[in-house]
């Protein structure tokens, strides 16, 4: 990969030879274009039909543009945008996998059903969510699914709302008052531990990178609700002394919650709720690859074992005398709906649609060459110069950092000139200049080397000369951002022009 | 194995860098007493026999013949231009724009959503989406909250039963009382506002369509001293006074009806505009504007000291994504229709309405609404909704959202239209009522 031949992405041809800035929708606009049209309904006007009083004084600003200049514009945006069926990345816990296509398909033919029509006539994607619900339910080892909750946090929150409910009908609701997490946790289990209305506690991770069972312990009494995990953590290891972690806390009272951020490690090959969790929430747009579209939608479906299922959020799916699929109503010890609606369901059914293609031997090989790939990678990264967090067999993904005297984002910054994105930088908080990759199994073996070679010509191009990493990026669209000045003075929309 | 590349010889080379015999030995970290688990999948499918599975099940579903569903999710047109330019492989496989140099497309397309939702609510400050349009007023129930630091939430009945619902979730473990403003024919009276009261939340156009006194409800709640939460149907701004007319505080809803499909009820996206005050309030991502070294315009995400992964427990929300994707869908569909297709939208789903609300009163339908009602209304029935929407469904026809109990209007559907209904699609609709007897019943109450 050389960067004066191997243009990065996202170069628009157009821009190289501009120092302008890309136009706005807004600034490629004009009084009386349009691009589409719908159907005209003539009739009574507005102030006849709603009064005078409702009607606003004038028009939104919105643009008005031709078709084929909306199409330009949004074509060039997209060309200005790194994505993964453009290059490897391999940000750690993040899982940024292969989206197969014929999952959108899928989803095309499921995306016309209205949620309030008539049961009988939405029995094909009542269906669809039913058999999810079944075989994410064996696929984590666990008892009943909610597939409700729209994101990975938001299954969070029911799993820890669940958790309140459950002490609360045991009468342990004011004594237990806090979350444990351990200090590597994804920062979202903190802030769902608060808005559930917890203190959160956290428990250091060991000299092993595990999860310090002493302090672990010390930690754990009679008011703590739950402790947040995941496994692998967020180093990438697996927590080895997960049995025993499970049975201290069930031993004071508390409850096991798995955050699935990283169960493409051992999908197929291991279930949390074998390991003891009683609360395990998915990221659907993870393991099971529906698209990140750019920051979402996710989906994040919660399982419980059997004493917490009297909380799941409804509906939840079941299976009437008739053979039919039916939602079910919100039980009177629910903590209640979390949005509206049965889901995220367009990304529901691509990851049914992922299940069906693999099955359960193409699930095995979904770990077991995540992990393959991952170790391969932390391997070549060592011999490329950068230090490994913790140099051991690691699950999905690993933690390196650059040579003393190396920032991160430098070398971040330079990957970009190569075409390729950085790994996550700066997670976990327990290691500094963190470095946190993760190749996932559907890169190929040539692609990491590819990979591995880029990180190590950064590392000697930063020795060399430093202005180089100084100065990186150098051929992307833009080049580094006055961050500082972005907060600093928020501009968070475009002065559109008055007529 | 689909998906994923390696040969046999790729599987030997890589572990024999690594330094292991076998992936078995990969996997040695993990306890025995867990290993190989009894999970139960259905045998793999290839692509042509999961089609013909999809093909199968899809033919259960009717997602054709006259529609008149609503209850927030309606089938308006979408352009085959929005579609296919949001669905671009860049746009739907990228991550977070955490990386802005290379991410630029999202980031851009996110400010100009910014600044199309200001300019439709009329507010100064956008958050990049949320999850959908229940989801979206929670938080804005619990930004009121921070903000007065008040501990009491007043709501219209007239706000989505579901969303009632998800507030309620929210806001039983932090120990925010909830309370609701019970309808006056159809209409939100002004409540009383005690010093109490974070916020005052109201729809409009309501779960019954009527359109709703804001500009009354803005003023109690600030004389209060509360702030007024406006939830709105975003295609209704198009004609509507905006919420920023009206003096609201905060501005939320779900995003579907800007452009896309129902998708049996997600995804779409939630929204949140905010007044300058509460912007360092708002929960999400943000998008703001700066300039590169070079000078260049550029966009990055921004302000994110409010957010879980800088503040952990002292975050303003635990969200930690968007809804990029169908947000970008509203952003591309809005600038391809622009204002006048919008209005058309609106106005034509109104005008539709309105003649099927009078085409029912004509053939004796129990009609019900507010003084003034946008693109549904209700229609009081003599048998449980789910008993009309199977009869109807079964001639074809998709209409008869539920109304619950708590309105008190005994057995009632709502019907809604869009600039899609066709005089054909109100005359079935009509005459599938009056042979399933639904409106001569109502007749002959009144008569009675």
């Amino acid at each position: 990969m050389n960067a004066s031949h191997n243009a990065p992405v996202g170069v628009d041809a157009a821009d190289r030879f501009r120092d302008a800035s890309f136009p706005l929708i807004f600034e490629r606009a004009a009084p009386g274009r349009r691009a589409a049209r719908p159907p005209v309904v003539d009739g009574a006007p507005m102030e006849e039909l709603l009064g005078e009083e409702h009607l606003r004084a004038q028009p939104p600003g919105l643009p008005e543009v031709a078709e084929l200049d909306l199409v330009r514009h949004y074509t060039q945006l997209a060309h200005r945008q790194f994505s993964i069926d453009g290059n490897v990345y391999p940000l750690g816990s993040c899982t940024m996998k292969y989206n197969p296509k014929v999952h959108e398909e899928v989803a095309k033919r499921f995306q016309d059903v209205h949620p309030y029509q008539d049961e009988a006539s939405a029995q094909g994607v009542l269906t669809v969510l039913a058999e999810l619900q079944d075989d994410l339910a064996s696929i984590t080892g666990m008892d009943t699914v909610s597939l409700q909750p729209a994101a990975g946090a938001h299954g969070e929150l029911a799993g820890i709302l669940m958790i309140r409910a459950y002490h609360e009908a045991k009468g342990e609701g004011e004594q237990r008052r806090v979350v444990i997490c351990p200090d590597g946790a994804h920062g979202t289990n903190p802030a769902t531990a608060s808005m559930a209305g917890y203190d959160v506690v956290e428990v250091p991770t060991g000299p092993d990178g595990e999860v310090d069972l002493d302090a672990f312990r010390a930690a754990l009494g009679p008011n703590v609700a739950a402790v947040m995990l995941t496994n692998p953590n967020t180093l990438g290891l697996f927590e080895t002394r997960i049995l025993a972690i499970a049975e201290a806390a069930h031993a004071v009272g508390a409850q096991l919650y798995y955050d699935g951020a990283n169960l493409n490690a051992i999908v197929g090959r291991a279930r949390p709720g074998d390991m003891g969790f009683d609360v395990v929430h998915l990221n659907l747009h993870k393991t099971f690859t529906t698209p990140h579209g750019g920051g979402g939608p996710g989906t994040g479906p919660v399982g419980v074992k059997a004493h917490l299922a009297p909380y799941l959020p409804a509906p939840l799916l079941v299976r009437r005398d008739d053979g039919s699929v039916g939602a079910e109503g919100q039980r009177p010890t629910a903590i209640g709906r979390l949005r509206s609606h049965y889901g995220n369901v367009g990304n529901l059914v691509r990851a049914w649609a992922y299940i069906r293609t693999l099955g359960l031997e193409g699930l095995r090989r979904v770990s077991t060459m995540a992990v393959l790939n991952a170790n391969y990678l932390r391997v070549s990264m060592r011999e490329a110069g950068y230090q490994i967090a913790f140099d051991r067999v690691n699950m999905h993904e690993f933690v390196a950092r650059p040579p003393d005297g190396l920032k991160t984002l430098d070398l971040a910054k330079m990957l970009l000139d190569y075409g390729v994105h950085p790994m996550t930088v700066y997670f976990p908080l327990v290691v500094r200049e963190a470095m946190m990759v993760e190749p996932t199994e559907t890169e190929s073996i040539e692609t990491l080397d590819a990979y591995a070679a880029v990180l190590g010509q950064v590392l000697r191009d930063a020795q060399r000369d430093p202005s180089l990493a100084h100065d990186a990026p150098r051929n992307t669209p833009v080049r580094r951002l006055d961050e500082v000045g972005a907060a600093r003075r928020p501009i968070l929309r475009y002065q559109v022009p008055k007529a | 194995m689909p998906y994923v590349p390696h040969s046999d010889d790729d599987v030997r080379r890589a572990l024999a860098a690594i330094g292991v015999d076998d992936v078995e030995a990969l996997f040695a970290d993990v306890p025995e007493a867990l290993r190989d688990p009894p999970i139960e999948l259905s045998a793999p499918l290839d692509e042509t026999a999961l089609l013909k599975r999809v093909d199968e099940l899809a033919a259960r579903d009717r997602t054709t013949g006259p529609d008149f569903l609503g209850g927030g999710l309606r089938a308006h047109f979408i352009p085959s231009v929005t579609p296919h330019l949001a669905f671009q492989s860049e746009f739907v496989t990228a991550y977070t724009p955490y990386q802005p140099e290379v991410s630029q497309g999202i980031l851009q397309a996110t400010f100009e959503y910014q600044t199309m939702m200001c300019e439709l609510t009329g507010l100064p400050a956008s958050n990049a989406s949320m999850y959908d349009g229940a989801s979206a007023v929670a938080e804005a129930a619990l930004l009121a909250v921070r903000q007065t630091k008040r501990e009491t939430v007043l709501v219209s009945r007239g706000v989505h039963p579901e969303t009632i619902e998800v507030l309620q979730t929210y806001l039983w473990p932090l120990g925010i009382a909830l309370e609701v403003i019970e309808l006056e024919d159809l209409t939100t009276p002004v409540p009383d506002v005690s010093s109490e009261v974070a916020c005052v939340i109201a729809q409009n156009p309501s779960f019954v369509g009527t359109l709703e006194p804001m500009r009354s409800l803005a003023d109690a709640a600030h004389g209060a001293g509360a702030l007024f939460v406006a939830a709105v149907d975003p295609l209704s701004l198009a004609v509507l006074a905006s919420p920023g007319e009206v003096g609201a505080d905060i501005a939320v809803g779900d995003g579907q009806t800007l452009g896309n499909p129902v998708g049996f009820g997600g995804p779409s996206f939630g929204f949140m505009v905010v007044t300058e005050p509460l912007l360092r309030q708002l929960p999400g991502r943000l998008v703001g504007q700066t300039t590169d070294v070079d000078g260049k315009r550029a966009f990055v995400l921004t302000l994110q000291a409010r957010e879980q992964h800088i503040r952990r427990s002292k975050a303003k929300s635990n969200i930690c994504s968007n809804h990029q994707l169908t947000a970008l869908m509203a952003t591309i569909n809005m600038a391809a229709l622009g204002p006048q297709g919008l209005r058309e939208m609106a106005e034509g789903s109104v005008r539709r309405a309105h003649q099927l609300a009078d085409a029912l009163r004509a053939a004796g339908g129990d009609v019900r609404t507010g003084a003034r009602f946008f693109n549904e209304f209700v229609l009081c029935i003599d048998r449980e909704p789910a008993t009309l929407r199977r009869a109807l469904s079964e001639r074809g026809i998709r209409a008869g959202v539920s109304v619950p109990e708590a309105f008190g209007l005994g057995f009632a559907v709502t019907l809604a239209t869009t600039e899609r209904t066709s005089d054909d699609d109100i005359a079935a609709l009509v005459s599938a009522l009056g042979d399933l007897g639904v409106l001569a019943s109502a007749r002959q109450e009144v008569t009675a």
